[in-house]
């Protein structure tokens, strides 16, 4: 599904990847962990396109197409979601007005018809349980005034309706509290299926008993420097990421 | 790599069509004959043709405001204009079925539904074509109630008592430039009367229309609500493309007697010119309210057509305990350029008024707010709240704020917030992320924007003003 080929990029002149080979497939949790720093969100944005940072080499092939050469909301549209690690506040636009907007430009692309807010609302009703939260959430303006943990939620709620095939979770278990954790790990487990993948970036392991990876990944200063199965992240937690740096991995 | 949020304006203008009908048109230029002859076309009382004259004499005394608007144009020749043209049409129309086809047709063509939907939608039109009233639908609900709804010619025959008593009572003739011009030469309008203690049933409706190429047009409108009374007034205005900067210089009274409340909502998409900045109206336009004791007036605007707007709807908060309130949303793009904003003039005692002020510069557009609060001496515990955001699309816009404040008695008390940002690029890459195209995002994070003004609006407004407002910021980012 996705393929990652020496994958560089840099923002504000600094390289900040520096080779990154990753490989995704369908039916697939990869995680992703490293310290701060060492370029995970960065990785999570270029392939989602934020226009800060610039590639600089490398090859990313999603579905059998350049995912470089598309345009952020082409990539959306063929099934890439991001759910961020600091979401954005859209002030005056309520959350319901939002994702049927976001719905609807998805549906249009796979050429389906689009829904009208009453038939939407019915999904929306459906997709809410799945981060166990009532409707008054959807009247209120997209992430605005939202505490942390809230905003975090409110990304799972909308890759719950938006269905995406591949999703990165940058972070989305940062902030979370015990059941707050549950519930949005219990929602994505949900969403997995067969033709499916997910990446989560993450520092704690703890998110991992929930959402079990088939594979691990230490990023560090901008490359893998270690993969490995679900254990590594047991290990990980037990002896820190000096353990893993590699000494010849900083040029 | 190209900021995504760098601007280019090209933007066909949608209601850009003439229609061909014969107009009865008065010679170019204007002078005292002229001011003579429209009174005489329109078969007036002698007392309204002095009053013309008295503005026209006033008006050759002053000049055009160059100085302090923060808007550049060349100085307009008042020769080169006609000021008056009717559509020629033999007598007053009774109903709908009179009305020229052709008219009906362009109304069409406006999105304006004239007859049934719109009667069936409790909406009463009274449609301005060029410079005469050509329609006027839903008066004989109306009058059930006493209300008067109908075009300013009419009232100044069949009302006339009233017309003389508040003409000019809330803007008078020498008030300023323009509207010292438009007393002279004013060709028609509406006219709204609600007796004491009605609350009008439905929203009363005008839809202004420029047509003959190189008429100026020069509405006005009075407004007046007997004590006790409420009505919800909409103005909506288009004009078609021309070359030729076209003048509209407007006036709207309106009075609001004791405990009377008044809603005047606009949403204005004149022609704004071409990306080079040629052709476009000028829209100077005079607004203001008195409100007497407990009464109200509230004035909400979409401004995003135009070349030039200079307006600032404003209100005189005369009465004790009286309320003025201004919303207000003002888009430029291309060349376009904006000096708008409001005056709240407390006089009486506990007044209250409520400023909130959208400003939304892109392409190369310059969008100025500029607002006055005064606080007389009489005003005890006067209050006034300000708000006023500046949204930037680009790098070439500008935006501009111009707070005045006069407070003359110490107990009032003012709160005044304002701030200006840029379409944030994160902002707009979430919106992206979850699939939204740029235009869509820039429109939706914009009407986000916008909100707390549009939510003033009369429903069926609001949606019309959000689409314009996608309309009028297509292409603004590149
Ligand atoms: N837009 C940017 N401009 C300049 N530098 C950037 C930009 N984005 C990221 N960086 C830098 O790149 C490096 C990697 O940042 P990134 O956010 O990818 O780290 P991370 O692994 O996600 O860290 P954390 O665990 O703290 O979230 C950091 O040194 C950061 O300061
Ligand atoms: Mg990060």
């Amino acid at each position: 599904m996705l393929e990652i080929r020496g994958l560089r990029a840099s923002a504000g002149g600094n390289e900040i990847l520096r080779g990154i080979d990753l490989s995704v497939n369908a039916g697939e949790v990869h995680a992703i962990m490293g310290p701060n720093g060492s370029g995970k969100s960065t990785l999570a944005q270029v392939l989602a396109g934020h226009p800060a940072y610039e590639v600089t080499g490398g090859q990313v092939t999603y579905m059998g197409q350049d995912l470089l050469e598309m345009e952020p909301e082409e990539r959306a549209q063929a099934g890439v979601f991001l759910a961020f690690q600091y979401p954005v506040e859209i002030p005056g636009v309520s959350n319901a007005y939002f994702l049927r907007a976001a719905y609807n430009e998805i549906r249009k692309a796979r050429g389906l018809e689009e829904l009208d807010p009453m038939d939407f609302l019915d999904v929306l009703e459906e997709k809410l349980k799945v981060v166990e939260w009532g409707p008054e959430i959807m009247s209120r303006a997209v992430n605005s005034g939202f505490s942390g943990g809230e905003t975090k939620r409110n990304e799972i709620l909308q890759m719950a309706v938006l269905e995406p095939r591949l999703a990165v979770l940058d972070e989305t278990d940062s902030g979370l509290d015990i059941d707050a954790l549950r519930i949005v790990a219990g929602g994505v487990n949900r969403l997995r299926r067969p033709d499916n993948a997910t990446i989560v970036v993450t520092h704690y392991q703890r998110l991992l008993n929930y959402i079990v990876p088939d594979y691990v990944h230490v990023l560090s200063a901008g490359r893998i420097v270690r993969s490995g199965g679900k254990e590594l992240a047991l290990e990980l937690e037990a002896r820190g990421y000096d353990w893993v740096e590699a000494p010849a991995g900083v040029a | 790599m190209s900021s995504p949020v760098e601007t280019l304006v090209n933007n066909e203008y949608k209601y850009g069509f003439v229609t061909d009908i014969d107009a009865d048109a008065a010679p170019r230029g204007l002078n005292e004959e002229i001011v003579r002859l429209i009174s005489a076309k329109k078969g007036e009382p002698d007392w309204l043709l002095d009053w013309r004259l008295r503005a026209f004499r006033g008006w050759q005394k002053m000049s055009e405001p160059h100085s302090w608007p923060n808007i550049h144009y060349d100085p307009i020749d008042y020769q080169d204009i006609i000021y008056y043209s009717a559509p020629r049409t033999a007598k007053p129309l009774g109903s709908l079925d009179e009305v020229d086809p052709r008219l009906l047709e362009t109304y069409t063509k406006l999105g304006i539904p004239l007859s049934e939907q719109k009667v069936l939608a409790g909406v009463a039109v009274d449609a301005i074509f060029d410079s005469v009233s050509v329609g006027t639908s839903y008066k004989a609900r109306l009058l059930e109630e006493g209300i008067i709804f109908c075009s300013f010619g009419e009232a100044v025959r069949e009302h006339p008592e009233l017309v003389r008593t508040y003409l000019g009572s809330v803007v008078p003739s020498s008030d300023n430039f323009f509207a010292a011009l438009n007393a002279a030469v004013f060709s028609d309008g509406s006219f709204v009367y609600v007796p004491k203690g009605v609350k009008c049933p439905m929203e009363l409706s005008t839809y202004f229309r420029i047509n003959a190429e190189g008429t100026g047009q020069f509405e006005r409108t009075l407004i007046i609500a007997d004590e006790g009374a409420s009505v919800s007034y909409l103005e909506g205005c288009t004009a078609p493309r021309r070359d030729t900067n076209q003048l509209h210089a407007a006036v709207v009274e309106l009075v609001a007697l004791d405990r009377a409340s008044i809603k005047y909502s606009t949403v204005q998409n004149w022609y704004a010119g071409d990306e080079k900045g040629v052709g476009g109206i000028y829209n100077f336009v005079t607004k203001r309210g008195k409100a007497q004791t407990g009464a109200k007036i509230s004035w909400t605007q979409v401004e995003t057509g135009s070349a030039i707007t200079w307006k600032y709807p404003s209100v005189i908060l005369q009465g004790d305990d009286s309320v003025g309130e201004f919303y207000s949303v003002a888009v430029v793009n291309g060349r376009q350029q904006a000096d708008t904003g409001t005056k709240m003039i407390h006089m009486g005692r506990n007044t209250r008024s409520t400023i909130v002020s959208k400003g939304i510069s892109a392409g190369q557009g310059q969008n100025s707010y500029r607002g006055q609060v005064r606080v007389l001496p009489r005003a005890h515990g006067a209050r006034n709240y300000t708000q006023c955001d500046s949204m930037l699309i680009g790098n070439r816009c500008g935006a501009h704020t111009f707070p005045y404040i006069d407070v003359q008695n110490p107990t009032a008390s003012l709160e005044h917030e304002a701030s200006t940002s840029k379409i944030g690029e994160d902002q707009l890459f979430y919106c992206k992320q979850r699939g939204l195209n740029t235009e869509n995002a820039i429109s939706m994070i914009v009407n986000g924007f916008c909100k707390e003004v549009f939510k003033e609006l009369p429903m069926e407004f609001a949606v019309e003003a959000q689409k314009l407002l996608g309309i009028s910021l297509e292409g603004s980012v590149g």
